[in-house]
């Protein structure tokens, strides 16, 4: 075809998500040929003929069972606990193993019908105070940084969508869900919203900029900063610690789980 | 009439009369209904940041004496079968307009309860015990309603001498459906008014 | 007892006989089929040539915008075509008209066990349509929130205003109320008014298809009738049972609430409409491999276990909702576990065929087609079950195509298969044969050039429910293949005019058909076709399981109808 199955991947965790792909496709698709060559068979061998007759059999006898027994154990094990298994490993890294978030970038993200609230804690390194940096639709983060993106929403739910890193989380109102991601490739890429919100979903358009370099970065901050003073709380209160923890763990668990 | 009668076949999966099979699996999806909605108020209100506490906002008192109001009509519905089971044509027609009259009380009771807490300003969405609240109840309401509608669609039946000693299935299958109800305000009346 | 006259009105509209009831549901299933279908062209059209005018029937469905599909006209198609599709196409074809039609016949008996229960239900399903046709006529139009109508865009009248979305949720709540009293009638009529001799072991498979599929609407439609009255409270009465956050009028509800109780029945509705499906093709593989079906009880048990495993899975579809990993990683496993029970259906659909004397008629031809369709559909929702890769393609067309392989491909085959093999028993004629491999064939290669390309559009990352992917630069590169679909879609609907030509035309000039034309060995190919009003005058006297092909001490043919007294002794079930 010419073209790459899966979007450029410029995320440390992506290429475990593209590798389960290749393990399921590799067994459903070995899977899927034998149960296809078999039909193929089937079908030319045993047409009907005129004088034969066919083999009278309630497939119930004792060879029958072990058959059924086997395959039963033989798919358990081969595809289901293998998959399970790859899937569980693949997890724990992708989502299982967030940043400390001293050394992450935090962001909050709160979309709306039909674009992205973005915010930066601003110098002061506090959310909700006066020197936040605030954008619509544009995520910059600097190169080979961890980044914690905490997500709720303003209207309906969206999903917060990064195809590039393979990974995607619902901004639910009422709740808080985050995600966390490292990019390995400076570049512009695409944020999409990934969950029916209305009219205007299809053009729910967001861009993630990824800056070459710390000092990039930072220059694209201090530049935001002296924009004014920002809407303060989005018309809800996240509740959320102020103050980036001490080294230490995420004040959710595991992604995704506000306890 | 033209129903089928399973005394035309000879091997049921369980010993009983069809519309006794098919009441039970009515109930089935009843249960499932309420606890649809029972699964949901448990599931709102463990997850709010506060909640009223028993008897803060409800009128217990008067809400125990409505359970008391719907168990003796339950007790009057099995009478009621009894009775019929005894060929006592006018004492099942007496115990069934008996429930439906305990039925319609019933009613009334949640319906002046309904109308005084309306105008304190507990509404269906003042606040989320509100809407549970109204939500359950009416719904639980609507049955009972059915059952009423029920009740006197049966006295009726059985004033034109439709039922017997040998023939009072459907009396019994109603009585399934009283009891199921009756089983549904006793679990709302706990969860709602007294934890 | 004097033979009055029946109207035509109670012998044909309000009819409490399951034959007549059967047929109306076809009727009223293939009337929606056609219209989900034409929006499904409509919105392969517009993500094809996103914003163009329709052409032909453009000018007349989008007056406003000069012929093209809108902003706000796509999401009511993609709703409505989904809405459409599962309740009124889908439901009514396999569970409606088959289950209503096959059951009395295949039990022996005169009729279900509340007649008038099942007319009802017909009626039910009616008003329901009527409700959701009339959305399409209310100002602010129709549905627009996807058939899963997901809080709080559905439940909150701030958002998504319009009589049309109500109307669409009454509607389905009208045709639940219809499912669960049809079901309640199977059940019932299965399991206690079975013939003399007709154990469970001698059931139909496809009766004990539509018996689980009848269990699984009993335990879970409720759940979702009362999340859908829940959304109506929060839309019309004020309450906020799934709303949260900015849009709550109080402190709120919680929006997840929803896709729970949505999904407790959502995915069993899935087992639902594929049970019959599979019952049917135990039944014909035997039929048309001319051996009994291979591993009989297997098959029942596994369908046990599938039901039960329906019920514990739904999470698979809120994997990225923010739950928490621990369980995310059960409802992987237990979804994961569906792969045993259902290779073990394909062990026995092959079993059957292997050492047979395989008839290719039309109906086999669309048996033979769900195995392979059912096949890459099964597979590929290994894939979604892997919360890890299905976090990428969640919301993708890689689950699109999933669900179309199992259900529009997959069921949508079934249904064919139940028409093509039960007209000439419904009807009295045959249906032309080369026309159904004709439409059999293009069918085939159609929807296999869509729904494969639609995997591979997800694997790009192409979301579900948008408009137009062009509005992303990560999507221009695959947009070409949008336009492939379109035109595969396009020769999919009109190779449907084959089947509905056919169907039609031999209603009214195909060859009367003989009682038992495809030497079938169950109950109901021992009655006229059409069967006789009340089907049998006694009770018939069942010997063996309906599967008796290719025994070998007969002399003369190859098979044993279950009503033949010889199958005490030649039989082996």
């Amino acid at each position: 075809m010419g073209m790459s199955t899966f979007p450029p991947d410029i995320s440390t965790t992506g290429y475990l998500v593209d590798r389960l792909f290749w393990l399921a496709t590799l067994l459903t698709g070995v899977a899927f040929l034998l149960v296809v060559a078999a039909l193929g068979y089937f079908l030319l061998r045993y047409r009907a003929r005129p004088g034969r007759k066919a083999f009278y059999t309630h497939g119930e006898s004792r060879g029958a069972l072990w058959m059924t027994g086997g395959l039963a154990i033989l798919v358990f094990f081969l595809i289901d606990v293998n998959l399970a298994y790859h899937d569980h490993h693949a997890w724990d890294a992708v989502w299982g193993s967030p940043p400390r978030a001293a050394d992450a970038l935090r962001v909050q993200i709160m979309p709306e019908q039909f674009a992205w609230n973005i915010r930066y804690a601003g110098p002061d390194g506090i959310f909700r105070t006066s020197d936040d940096v605030t954008t619509i639709n544009q995520l910059h983060v600097p190169v080979n940084r961890p980044v914690i993106v905490q997500l709720s929403s303003k209207d309906v739910i969206h999903s917060f969508f990064l195809p590039n890193l393979r990974i995607k989380m619902d901004a639910v109102p009422g709740m808080v869900t985050s995600l966390y991601f490292q990019t390995t490739h400076p570049g512009t890429y695409d944020i999409a919203c990934a969950e029916h919100c209305g009219f205007g979903h299809y053009r729910m358009r967001g861009f993630l900029i990824v800056e070459e370099s710390e000092k990039a970065f930072e220059g694209w901050f201090t530049e935001q900063a002296g924009e004014g003073p920002p809407d303060l709380s989005w018309g809800w209160n996240w509740d959320l610690p102020a103050a980036p923890q001490q080294a230490g763990q995420m004040e959710t668990t595991q992604t995704g789980h506000t306890p | 009439m033209d129903r089928v009668t399973s005394a035309e076949v000879e091997i049921p999966l369980l010993d009983i009369p069809a519309g006794k099979f098919g009441m039970w699996v009515f109930l089935v999806s009843e249960i499932m209904f309420f606890t649809g909605l029972i699964g949901s108020y448990i599931v709102l209100r463990l997850g709010a940041s506060s909640w009223p506490k028993p008897g803060e906002i409800l009128n217990t008192p008067l809400l125990g004496l409505n359970t008391l109001v719907l168990l003796s009509s339950s007790l009057t519905m099995a009478l009621a079968l009894q009775a019929i089971q005894q060929g006592r044509q006018a004492a099942l027609k007496r115990y069934l307009l008996l429930t439906a009259a305990l039925g319609v009380t019933f009613l009334f009771i949640k319906g002046c309860d309904y109308v005084h807490m309306w105008h304190k300003g507990f509404t269906i969405s003042s606040s989320l015990f509100g809407s549970c609240y109204y939500l359950l109840t009416g719904f639980h309401g609507l049955h009972v309603l059915s059952g009423v509608i029920l009740l006197v669609c049966l006295w009726a039946a059985a004033s034109r001498g439709v039922f017997s000693a040998a023939q009072y299935g459907r009396i019994e299958y109603s009585g399934l459906y009283w009891h199921f109800i009756d089983i549904v305000w006793v679990i709302l009346f706990a969860i709602l008014c007294l934890v | 007892m004097s033979e009055q006259r029946t109207s035509f009105i109670r012998k044909y509209i309000f009819s409490t006989s399951h034959k007549v009831i059967a047929i109306q549901y076809l009727i009223t299933g293939l009337v929606f089929l056609a219209m989900g279908g034409v929006m499904a062209l409509l919105i392969r059209w517009q993500l094809a040539y996103p914003w163009q005018p329709v052409p032909l029937i453009g000018k007349l469905l989008f007056p406003g915008s000069g012929g093209a599909v809108t902003p706000e006209a796509y999401p009511v198609l993609f709703t409505m075509h989904g809405g459409i599709m599962v309740f009124f196409a889908l439901t009514p074809i396999l569970l409606g008209a088959m289950g209503n039609y096959t059951i009395p016949l295949e039990v022996g008996a005169r009729d279900m066990a509340f007649p008038r229960l099942n007319m009802l239900s017909y009626w039910f399903l009616f008003l329901g349509s009527v409700l959701l046709i009339a959305s399409f006529f209310v100002p602010e139009g129709a549905a627009g929130f996807g058939w899963t109508v997901y809080a709080p865009l559905s439940s909150s009248t701030a958002v998504l205003p319009g009589w049309g979305q109500d109307l669409f949720i009454l509607g389905l709540a009208l045709d639940a109320v219809s499912i669960l009293m049809g079901g309640l009638n199977y059940i019932t009529t299965i399991m206690q008014l079975r013939a003399p001799g007709l154990t469970l072991r001698r059931l139909p498979l496809t009766l004990w298809g539509l018996f689980y599929s009848a269990v699984l609407n009993t335990l879970w439609l409720p759940i979702v009738v009362a999340a859908l009255f829940m959304v109506l409270c929060d839309r019309r009465l004020g309450t906020a049972f799934f709303v949260a956050g900015p849009l709550a009028p109080h402190e709120g509800g919680q929006v997840l609430l929803y896709q729970h109780l949505f999904w407790g029945f959502g995915h069993p509705e899935v087992y639902i409409l594929i049970f019959p499906v599979w019952g049917l093709v135990g039944d014909l593989l035997s039929v048309f491999s001319r051996k009994p079906a291979f591993g009989y009880k297997a098959t029942v048990l596994s369908m046990l276990v599938i039901t039960i495993l329906s019920g514990i899975v739904w999470g698979h579809h809120m994997f990225t909702s923010g739950m928490n990993p621990l369980v995310g990683k059960a409802f992987m496993f237990l979804t994961i576990t569906v792969s045993v029970p259902t290779a073990i259906f394909f062990l026995n659909w092959l079993g059957t065929l292997w050492r047979g004397a395989i008839r290719l008629t039309v109906p086999m031809l669309f048996t033979l087609g769900v195995v392979f369709v059912f096949a890459i559909g099964g597979l590929t929702g290994l894939f979604n079950a892997l919360q890890t890769f299905d976090v990428y393609i969640h919301d993708t067309y890689f689950v699109v195509g999933h669900f179309h392989y199992t259900l529009a491909a997959s069921v949508l085959f079934g249904a064919f298969a139940f028409i093509y093999f039960w007209f000439p028993k419904i009807f009295g004629r045959q249906m032309n044969a080369r026309l159904g491999r004709l439409h059999f064939w293009l069918s085939f290669v159609f929807l296999n050039a869509v729904f494969s390309v639609m995997m591979f559009l997800g694997l790009h990352g192409h979301m579900r429910r948008i408009a137009d992917a062009t509005a992303y630069e990560f999507l221009k590169p695959v947009q070409h293949w949008n336009v492939f679909i379109g035109w595969a879609a396009l020769g999919l609907g009109l190779s449907q005019l084959l089947f509905f030509i056919n169907f039609l035309y031999s209603l009214f000039k195909g060859a009367p058909a003989p009682a038992n034309p495809w030497e079938a060995g169950s109950l109901a190919w021992t009655v006229s076709s059409p069967p006789p009003e009340h089907n049998y005058e006694t009770p018939p006297r069942v010997w063996c399981g309906p599967h008796e092909y290719g025994v070998p001490s007969l002399t003369n043919g190859d098979w044993l109808s279950q009503t033949d007294p010889q199958a005490a002794k030649l039989a082996r079930s």
